[in-house]
């Protein structure tokens, strides 16, 4: 009976994965198809990749997301440090309610965020070129006029967005710092700054490079946020997929979205082993 | 006497509208060993917080060789800390750890003759410097070590090295032991105390364990209450504790409403005892301190006052045993057996009782009924630290 049990429940587990995962491996298998038909098997072939490197709009679209994700990145990594920082100094009081407010955005839906994110570089862009009319007419210099969405608006929200998954990172590494060691630092003829680089740097690094791979993980996987910020000048890769997908889709890109899946697997793979080993050197240090 | 070396003048210290330095006035002598004492939250630590350059007071100067200091970082400070619980860097090795600071320090180059330019202090030097500190904490042979993989008592001896091979003019230590189990912590003690005497420069120590603060003090501030209780020497404190609250904190003590009929005569329970105080006016009200082994035990028909005996404990050398005389508990220790529920009779010799002044404090301490409940507390110490932890950071 027992058996029997435990056979039913390995039976439904692999039902609930095969659920999960049937589709992508459907789409990993039919981007190595040598015919262009996502039903009919016709033989192993690496065209389609071979293809999607000779695509244009494809490797532009890569260019952008890495460089947007890797700026987004050191920068949201860096404002996020020093955002964790203060939230350390804070007392219990004040930090708790703002930690809260920190949290909401990567609860909320993404498509709320992308939207109002979008309607308040409308609003700024409408703002500015009142403002800059008024400035040329004084005749000083001349500022641009007309302002609009593209890679700076894509780039400010990717921040924006990366910055709460930094400072969560961080947070739990400055707690369990032994709180005297800055006071130790300055005791011993550092500045801040200085004890800030010699002594609370280190110790909270494993949390500074944990928190940029999940931004930069987050950033290479978003499409909706992009898709509202970046205008008509840059598309990310999920947005150039998503085009793409309207007329037609072909292995192409199952090939990419292959290749994307595996980039966010591979680095998700290393933030858990990463957690994982941390966790394991705080247990032996106790 | 030596010279004075820190004032604190009339410094009050104040979180939340909570006033935790009262109006503090306080002078550290040059190469002495002063503690603050008190029970957590009593402002010691902040005190040496404020020394330290780590806390800036509410008002009130803090001089240092006469100079206000208030303002001054602590980077810029002739002092240096031993922290609660170490701090030492945990991703640097002990050799590491006690260059920190000589690493940091830059003074005028011997080869420039106008002496402006700054240079740091050479390897070898820093070498030398570190490799003498290590003997002097008795820790040769360990410079390759990582923090966590010392003992606590190593750890213990890292942090004092890390401070003191600076050369600090005054060494502050904010509860240094209190992590360190019973035996390690009396063998430091002493330790503390040697190298203090063998570096020659003021310590400040901060305890709330008035044993540690009686063994190796020249000075002890017993404080309470973010005020100053008593300021002297551990002799002093002992013997003329200033109120109840001194008398309760430092060792143990029974403490009776007593009335100075006139100089060198108290009555207690209606009864006149000659003792060595005076001072006080005719038939003031006082509170009388006798310690539970200045107290002897007679035959009945001798003794000054009959009670009888409601609890022993036995504890190696002497028995506890707690008295009753009309409803008041008293703490005797004696080398004789008197079984429970026996009448016995005390005499006190008049070097054995001292005499108070009433204060905020009385009435509130020196009563034995909840003896067993007082143990307890002693034997939480540690759990009292974390309280004051968490005080500081609220």
């Amino acid at each position: 009976m027992k058996r029997n049990n435990s056979l039913m429940n390995r039976l439904l587990m692999l039902l609930v994965f095969l659920f999960l995962y049937a589709p992508i491996f459907l789409l990993i298998i039919f981007s190595f198809n040598a015919g262009n038909s996502n039903m009919i098997w016709k033989g192993f072939s690496l065209d389609w990749y071979a293809k999607l490197f000779h695509n244009r709009l494809i490797m532009e679209s890569v260019y952008t997301t890495l460089l947007v994700s890797l700026l987004a990145t050191v920068i949201a990594t860096i404002a996020g440090t020093f955002a964790s920082i203060g939230f350390y100094a804070m007392r219990r009081r004040i930090r708790t309610p703002l930690m809260t407010v920190n949290n909401i955005p990567m609860m909320n839906a993404d498509i709320v965020t992308g939207v109002s994110m979008c309607l308040l570089f409308v609003a700024f862009f409408n703002g500015w070129e009142n403002f800059s009319v008024w400035f040329n007419s004084l005749g000083l210099f001349q500022l641009p006029t007309r302002l609009t969405m593209g890679f700076g608006t894509l780039l400010i929200a990717h921040i924006t967005f990366n910055i709460p998954y930094v400072i969560l990172a961080i947070g739990p590494k400055l707690r369990q710092m032994d709180k005297h060691l800055v006071d130790a630092a300055m005791d011993l003829g550092c500045t801040w700054m200085q004890a800030f680089r010699k002594v609370i740097l280190p110790e909270i690094k494993p949390g500074i490079v944990s928190g940029a791979l999940t931004a930069f993980t987050m950033s290479i996987d978003d499409f909706v946020i992009s898709y509202f910020t970046a205008g008509s000048g840059s598309s990310t890769l999920a947005m150039t997929i998503y085009g793409m997908t309207k007329k037609r889709v072909t292995p192409e890109i199952n090939a990419i979205s292959t290749l994307l899946f595996v980039t966010v697997l591979l680095l998700l793979a290393v933030i858990n082993i990463r957690e994982a080993r941390q966790e394991r050197a705080a247990l032996r240090r106790k | 006497m030596s010279r004075e070396l820190i004032r604190l003048r009339d410094v009050c210290m104040a979180f939340d509208d909570e006033l935790v330095l009262d109006h503090l006035n306080l002078y550290f002598n040059d190469k002495e060993f002063l503690t603050l004492l008190g029970p957590s939250g009593c402002g010691k630590t902040t005190t040496l917080r404020i020394i330290g350059g780590f806390a800036t007071p509410t008002s009130g100067d803090v001089l240092f060789d006469g100079v206000r200091i208030n303002d001054v970082p602590p980077y810029k400070r002739q002092i240096n800390t031993v922290f609660q619980k170490y701090a030492l860097f945990p991703h640097l090795n002990v050799f590491e750890n006690i260059a920190f600071g000589l690493r940091m320090q830059k003074r005028p180059d011997p080869k420039d003759p106008t002496g402006k330019k700054m240079v740091k202090i050479p390897e070898d030097e820093i070498r030398e410097r570190v490799m003498e500190m290590l003997e002097v904490v008795s820790l040769k042979g360990f410079e390759h070590r990582k923090p966590d993989a010392l003992s606590g008592g190593q750890q213990q001896r890292v942090a004092i090295a890390r401070a003191l091979v600076n050369k600090p003019k005054v060494l502050l230590l904010d509860e240094p032991l209190a992590a360190l189990d019973l035996k390690l912590r009396k063998d430091m003690q002493i330790e503390l105390k040697r190298i203090q005497q063998q570096v020659g420069i003021t310590f400040i120590y901060v305890t709330h364990d008035q044993e540690e603060a009686l063994t190796m003090s020249d000075t002890i501030v017993v404080m309470d209450k973010g005020s100053i209780q008593q300021i002297g020497t551990p002799e002093d404190i002992y013997n003329e504790p200033k109120n109840a609250f001194v008398a309760d904190f430092i060792g143990e003590s029974n403490i009776i409403d007593g009335i100075m009929l006139q100089d060198k005569l108290v009555q207690m329970y209606g009864k006149t005892f000659p003792c060595l105080d005076g001072g006080f006016a005719p038939n003031e009200p006082v509170d009388v301190v006798i310690r539970p082994e200045d107290i002897d035990i007679v035959p009945v028909e001798q003794g000054q006052l009959i009670g009888t005996v409601t609890t022993v404990t036995f504890k190696g050398m002497q028995y506890d045993i707690i008295v009753d005389f009309k409803g008041f508990k008293w703490l005797i220790q004696t080398t004789d057996h008197c079984p429970e529920g026996s009448r016995i009779g005390i005499k006190i010799d008049p070097d054995g009782i001292h005499i108070m002044k009433k204060s905020q404090y009385s009435g509130m301490f020196g009563d034995y009924s909840s003896f067993s409940e007082e143990y307890d507390e002693l034997d939480d110490a540690s759990l009292s630290l974390d309280e004051e932890e968490s005080g500081d950071e609220a």
